[in-house]
């Protein structure tokens, strides 16, 4: 792995935004399991405090308004984003997860940092280019598939956020160690 | 065993309708974590020519838990001969998101949202 590697669309700053949050979290001691259901509750808080910058107005084709939207999407989001990046944390780094919400007249945008292992940042540097350069609905189709039959590493949850809820994605990966990368991942979200 | 229940989530099986409902809120932590609730859906559609799950009033689900149904919905879709039906709410929006790619892997699979 080089230095620094840039996958998808990366804003390298992200552009300011006169709205943001930053949470930080620590891969700490505290056993995983006991830590776990305090992600679902900031990735809830995430969606609150941001659909408040929003109206309860009617979104065409849907029983759901604008407010509750970004709430739900920003949880679902948030979560999984979350979710990952304490599942490939590299706790030995000593470095916390970052996350921090943008918001924008008609886009969010989440940015992500976590360490990890640089064996770990291979592997889905391998999926993040399959997943690049494959037909997104074939590939959804496959790595569903894949998953139902119990093999991992589908990623499902990024495949979710891209095609279901149409965010875009992009990568930056830092080498900081012998053994250790710090990935940046940014989401865009079109609200 | 008729039901599992947590202060988040709660998945309850009626035979004679032959329905299981989940509700709540699903963020179990990987595929080992849904192993016990897969279990239950599985018995639960054992002896049913005809299964539905209600997941309407399933607020929040992760993507784990997305691979749960997936993997669940395989496994009727190998069994063969069971009528599978999914209720969803058009108030929730993972569902309205989700569900439908689960007819990837089985196109028989009806989708009933209200």
């Amino acid at each position: 792995m080089t230095h620094s590697q840039i996958f998808g669309e990366f804003l390298d700053p992200v552009p300011a935004s006169e709205e943001y949050l930053t949470l930080h979290f620590s891969l700490g001691s505290t056993p995983r399991k006991q830590r776990w259901s305090n992600y679902g509750l900031s990735a809830d808080f995430l969606g609150d405090y941001f659909a408040a910058f929003f109206p309860g107005d009617a979104v065409a084709d849907s029983a759901i308004n604008r407010r509750d939207t970004v709430k739900a999407a920003v949880s679902y989001i948030a979560n999984e984003l979350i979710e990952n990046a304490v599942k490939y944390g590299d706790e030995s780094a000593n470095l916390p997860i970052t996350i921090t919400l943008y918001l924008y007249e008609k886009t969010l945008i989440f940015e992500v940092r976590n360490p990890t292992q640089r064996s770990r940042a291979e592997q889905y540097q391998a999926f993040i280019q399959e997943l690049l350069s494959s037909d997104l609905d074939e590939f959804y189709t496959r790595q569903i598939e894949k998953t139902a039959l119990g093999e991992g590493g589908s990623n499902l949850g990024v495949l979710t956020m891209i095609n279901d809820y149409g965010a875009k994605f992009g990568w930056k990966f830092e080498t900081i160690g012998e053994e250790t990368a710090q990935v940046t991942v940014l989401v865009y979200l079109e609200v | 065993m008729k039901e599992i229940q947590t202060d988040d989530y709660l998945v309850s099986f009626d035979p004679d309708s032959s329905t299981a409902i989940i509700r709540g809120f699903l963020r179990l932590e990987g595929m080992e974590e849904y192993r016990p609730i897969m279990e239950f859906l599985l018995t639960a559609v054992e002896e049913s020519s005809q299964f539905t799950l209600n997941l309407r009033d399933l607020e929040f689900l992760n993507s784990s838990g997305i691979s749960m149904l997936s993997m669940f919905v395989l496994k009727i879709r190998e069994k063969g001969g069971v009528k599978l039906v999914l209720q969803g709410s058009n108030k929730v929006l993972w569902q309205t998101k989700s569900l439908k790619n689960l007819q990837r892997l089985m196109p028989s699979l009806t989708l009933e949202f209200t």
